[in-house]
């Protein structure tokens, strides 16, 4: 993993350094796979490796390609990095070897989780009832800064409305058909899979590695898929642009309705036991409906981020350009 | 019978890795982008087919086998078709393949 | 035999990211991370199994789409930026 950042760091040319970024994050996947951790590799995985690469794919083909030379060298940066990296590798040889039994992140709360998630929750996968019950107040705010950068995007890079005359639109599509072909066919063959899957990851977050983010991430990279191989403006016909950006905010309002409700019903903001007469049953209730809110959210805001950031690439000549204002 | 099945798994399991191997080992030896090309597309379709059906063939238990097929179908169905992607936008773009002239010096003909 | 094939995979993967390093042209770097991509799915399948957890295999299925989707990326979007220029350079800068 050295080696590929200190190659991020000296390569050139900007395409390869999306290129490599994917595998630096595959390769964190793969150290989390080594470290049992599922759930956190399934998100590295998808996040990091997938929807990173091809967003900085996007904003490098908009910017260009080349890096500007550096004209000085900055020594004093360097010191200030080299110091604080000393300085947190001295802090770390205190703390206690990775996974051992007295670590102070093993004592409190963690055991209470492990011990008693099964009877008060119900839910075989401890992760997602850690995430989606104990701590549910903490993936809510997370769901909320989604959403935050996604109205960021719409903030600075919103066009305005494009009216596309129909006769453009066919064009693009027929040369691009002639071009791409076998990976068309290949894709349409491909593309209900993965939404499909995209369903099952989100619905059996409860009992192996899964959930709402995952789920969201893939679902986005199958429109994706079909927006790269079909054209932008075929895709924004398909996936109608207010559609999806009320979808964002429906999401984020499904899981705050969820508390809300919680708290109409006598209990806590965001406790589920409320929700139905046995809690436990309370309890899958509300991991359903907030997973439910937090797929929809990401599904729609990664969609949102990548829509707008082709739209300012200037395409072949066939498109026309919007203002850039 | 449980012999002949864990034999069959492990030789599937051996030749694929061999041919996953003979894969890496070609994609750094050979002089051209399309020769480099055959050795990647070629063996990375065949290895994991077998190592597939190796791993499927140690645990026949269900659900398992059946997202091991799944892994299986979409390889062969994505693989192929992402080495022909690249070798197109590779043409595309004006890479040439290193053609044998014999009037010309060798390595005249090479753009890489 | 488990273990054999994933030093196998893990050697390959070596040699794959050399060849990112090393390739004269980015083709051979696009190459080098399709391939890559396939051998981590690979290697997740493997150490699933040898840690006697299969739910490995639902990453697996993920990394194998999201390697295709990320190659189709860069091929789609290096038109908008054809690379004939970049080739260009290289000669000029061997002549």
């Amino acid at each position: 993993m050295a080696c590929v950042a200190i190659a991020i760091i000296r390569v050139k040319d900007l395409f390869a350094v999306a290129m490599l970024s994917g595998i630096y994050g595959l390769l964190t996947a793969s150290l989390f796979v080594d470290m049992d951790a599922v759930d956190v590799a399934f998100t590295e995985a998808s996040v990091g490796a997938g929807i990173s690469t091809l967003l900085m794919l996007t904003t490098v083909a908009i910017t260009g390609s080349r890096d500007k030379a550096v004209r000085n060298k900055p020594k004093l940066a360097l010191f200030a990095v080299t110091l604080t990296g000393v300085l947190l590798i001295f802090g770390t040889l205190d703390m206690p070897y990775f996974g051992s039994v007295d670590a102070p992140a093993n004592l409190h709360v963690a055991p209470h989780y492990i011990q008693n998630s099964m009877q008060e929750i119900g839910v075989d996968n401890i992760v997602t009832s850690v995430l989606a019950s104990y701590r549910g107040f903490d993936t809510f705010g997370e769901v909320v800064v989604i959403f935050t950068a996604a109205i960021g995007v719409l903030t600075l890079l919103s066009t305005g409305r494009r009216r596309e005359e129909d006769g453009v639109v066919e064009k693009v599509n027929t040369t691009m058909h002639n071009q791409y072909l076998i990976i068309r066919i290949v894709a349409k063959m491909l593309i209900p899979f993965i939404l499909l899957f995209a369903l099952y990851v989100q619905f059996h977050g409860d009992f192996g590695p899964g959930g709402g983010f995952q789920a969201g991430v893939i679902f986005a990279a199958a429109i994706i898929l079909y927006a790269m191989l079909f054209g932008l403006s075929v895709a924004k016909r398909v996936i109608n642009q207010s559609v999806v950006q009320l979808l964002a905010a429906v999401g984020v309002l499904i899981y705050g309705s969820v508390g809300i409700v919680s708290l109409l019903g006598g209990g806590n903001f965001l406790d589920y036991s409320i929700l139905s007469e046995d809690p436990i049953a309370g309890q899958h209730l509300g991991i359903l409906l907030i997973e439910l809110g937090v797929g929809i959210t990401v599904a729609a805001v990664v969609i949102i981020i990548f829509f707008n950031f082709a739209d300012r690439i200037d395409g072949p000549a066939p498109e026309k350009e919007g203002d850039p204002s | 019978m449980e012999l002949f099945i864990s034999i069959i798994s492990g030789t599937c399991l051996l030749v694929g890795s061999f041919l996953c191997l003979s894969g890496g080992v070609g994609i750094l030896r050979f002089p051209d982008f399309y020769t480099r090309m055959h050795a990647a597309g070629v063996t990375d379709t065949m290895a994991a087919s077998l190592i597939l059906i190796g791993l499927m063939l140690q645990n026949p238990d269900g659900i398992v086998v059946l997202k091991l097929v799944m892994i299986l179908l979409l390889t062969l169905l994505v693989s192929p078709t992402a080495s022909h992607a690249i070798a197109n936008a590779a043409m595309k773009n004006g890479l040439r393949p290193l053609v044998d002239d014999t009037d010309h010096v060798d390595g005249k003909g090479d753009k890489s | 035999m488990l273990i054999a094939a994933t030093t196998a995979i893990l050697i390959v993967m070596a040699l794959t990211i050399s060849r990112a390093f090393m390739g004269p042209t980015l083709f051979d770097r696009i190459l080098a991370v399709n391939m890559f991509g396939t051998k981590t799915v690979l290697l997740i399948s493997l150490l699933g199994f040898v840690m006697g957890r299969p739910d490995f295999l639902d990453i697996a299925i993920v990394y194998a789409l999201i390697n295709f989707i990320s190659v189709i990326g860069v091929l789609r979007l290096s038109e908008t930026f054809g690379f004939k220029q970049n080739s260009q350079d290289k000669e000029t800068d061997r002549a």
